[in-house]
């Protein structure tokens, strides 16, 4: 069966930015959405999350960023087990990572330089970084540097809710980026783009995440996405991580299975 | 005929009224005991109500013509009643915000705070306005700074709980992107909450607003300022002209501002609904 790919991913020779072992996680007491969930990202790495829709692609992530519990299993993120924080503690962990998201997820009404300034609160507070407006001389500059790398600094004083859905991605990877994360996550980023755009964004998330230097686990059930931006890819079927392989070993058709 | 017979071959619909459960039945008959219950005892007399019409006429023919005598005191405390409204509607917006934050489900406080929160503004809101307005008219004495201070409570009480509302219900996206990056907790409430439900804020506000002129436009009744003392005044003196023009005074008043709200509403958020 394809889904059974016993091949494992060469041993790292980076350490590992991320380290699973044991996972499992339901919803209301319900069967475990997934179970016994492990794996590692290398630092620098780039792994797709692979799985058809409710096996649970999204829920993993965010269980890796401690955004929601898991049931049980340990999660080391960047030399730490998110499970044994304090909030202080787990707010600067957040601060050395970022997430992309299938929805851009700004907040609309505010201008397209202050939702970059935003994700610089993990490493400022208050009221100087609420709005580009107060902000300090140097998130401004971070801020308008990052526009500047997704190619939109000429919209920096723009309502969020005046782009185009390509343009609000890349102000979100720029958001996601601005603060210089080690790690990042993005869930399914050009999901809600057309295709055109969707391959323009990812283009660009890579190209910048990549020269930066910068950890990635991503999803997507774009397989060519999968196999092209991937070192290594996940692949999710029953509750089970059924495919932990590089891509380089993968085709088409072994990914294909998993939707079967 | 063919076709008739035809038809019959069909599934059957489902029927036109279906039975009620025993369940049902019973609520019915409960809801139709509490109805009849809450009219005797809310005095219903159907003679009354027929011998009411030349009563209200005999009012009308005295107090119509409306006098405009007194236009120019009654403008004035036309003007005490709107200021009374906005400087108690301004102060119980402002507050509602912080109140709305430890209200809010997820946002800023834990669970035991949101319930004590809700269940404060819970009181403040069961308490009427003129129940305020008397408190305080007993806190600071007569005049329109104990109808201000009743106006704050009443707005605070329903600005506060619709605040709290609406940012529950804002999209969690922004607000979970933010988190990823460890912001805290005010942080993401000033820069992804607030910004996401501030037109519902604002509609709500408006809402705050035009309920607060109607309120101070009888808060007078018990002494607490405005255009209510005078028509209080009007009755017990039988100076029914005067009554009147109060009555068109507040009802123009009142009339004006909601359109107002309705028009702000509109250009504000594009939308007339809460």
């Amino acid at each position: 069966m394809a889904l059974d790919i016993a091949a494992k991913a060469e041993t790292a020779v980076q350490p590992a930015d991320l380290s699973v072992s044991g996972l499992s996680k339901s919803f209301g007491g319900a069967a475990p959405i997934f179970s016994d969930i492990g794996f590692e990202v290398a630092r620098g790495a780039s792994v797709a999350l692979v799985g058809a829709n409710g096996t649970g692609k999204s829920t993993l992530l965010r269980c890796c960023l401690g955004l929601i519990p898991a049931d049980s299993g340990r999660v080391e993120l960047l030399g730490t087990e998110t499970a044994r924080l304090g909030a202080r503690a787990r707010r600067a962990l957040r601060a050395r990572t970022g997430m992309v998201a299938q929805r851009h997820n700004l907040v609309p009404r505010l201008s397209v330089l202050s939702n970059v300034l935003h994700g610089l609160l993990g490493r400022g507070s208050g009221p100087r970084y609420w709005t580009h407006m107060l902000a300090p001389a140097e998130a401004r500059d971070a801020a308008m540097a990052a526009l500047a790398k997704v190619g939109l600094a000429h919209l920096a004083t723009r309502r969020a809710d005046g782009l185009s859905g390509g343009q609000s991605q890349r102000v979100a990877i720029a958001r996601a980026l601005v603060c210089q994360p080690r790690f990042l996550i993005a869930d399914e980023p050009t999901a809600s783009l057309d295709p055109a755009a969707g391959e323009e964004v990812m283009a660009l998330f890579f190209k910048l995440v990549r020269s930066e230097g910068v950890t990635v686990i991503f999803t997507s059930h774009n397989v060519d996405h999968a196999l092209g931006y991937g070192d290594r890819v996940l692949g999710l079927a029953g509750g089970r991580l059924a495919i932990d392989a590089p891509a380089g070993e993968l085709t088409k058709r072994d990914l294909g299975a998993l939707y079967a | 005929m063919p076709e008739l017979m035809q038809r019959r071959t069909e599934p059957r619909g489902p029927a036109r009224i279906e039975r009620p459960s025993a369940l049902a039945f019973l609520a019915y008959a409960l809801a139709a005991i509490a109805l009849v219950w809450a009219f005797d005892g809310a005095g219903w007399s159907a003679e009354k109500l027929a011998s009411s019409g030349p009563r209200l006429a005999d009012f009308m023919s005295r107090a119509w013509p409306p006098s405009f005598d007194a236009l120019d005191r009654l403008g004035l405390k036309m003007v005490e009643t709107l200021q009374i409204a906005i400087a108690g509607a301004a102060l119980g917006i402002v507050l509602s915000l912080p109140v709305a934050l430890l209200a809010a489900r997820g946002v800023l406080a834990g669970r035991f705070v949101n319930w004590l929160t809700r269940t404060a503004l819970g009181f403040i809101r069961a308490v009427p306005d003129l129940a305020w307005a008397l408190v305080f008219v007993v806190a600071v004495g007569l005049g329109p700074f104990a109808g201000m201070l009743a106006i704050l409570m009443d707005t605070l009480g329903f600005c506060a709980r619709f605040f709290a509302d609406d940012m529950e219900n804002v999209d969690p996206g922004p607000a979970e992107a933010l988190t990823a990056t460890g912001a805290r907790k005010i942080d993401i409430a000033a820069t992804a909450i607030i910004p996401a439900a501030m037109p519902a804020f604002i509609s709500t506000s408006l809402y705050g607003l035009e309920k607060a002129v109607r309120s101070s436009t009888i808060l007078g009744l018990v002494g607490a300022g405005g255009i209510g003392m005078e028509l209080k005044v009007g009755f017990d003196l039988f100076d029914y002209p005067t009554a009147m023009t109060v009555i068109l005074m507040i009802a123009v008043v009142v009339v004006l501002v909601e359109q107002l709200g309705a028009v702000l509403r509109r250009r504000i958020i594009g939308t007339e609904g809460r």
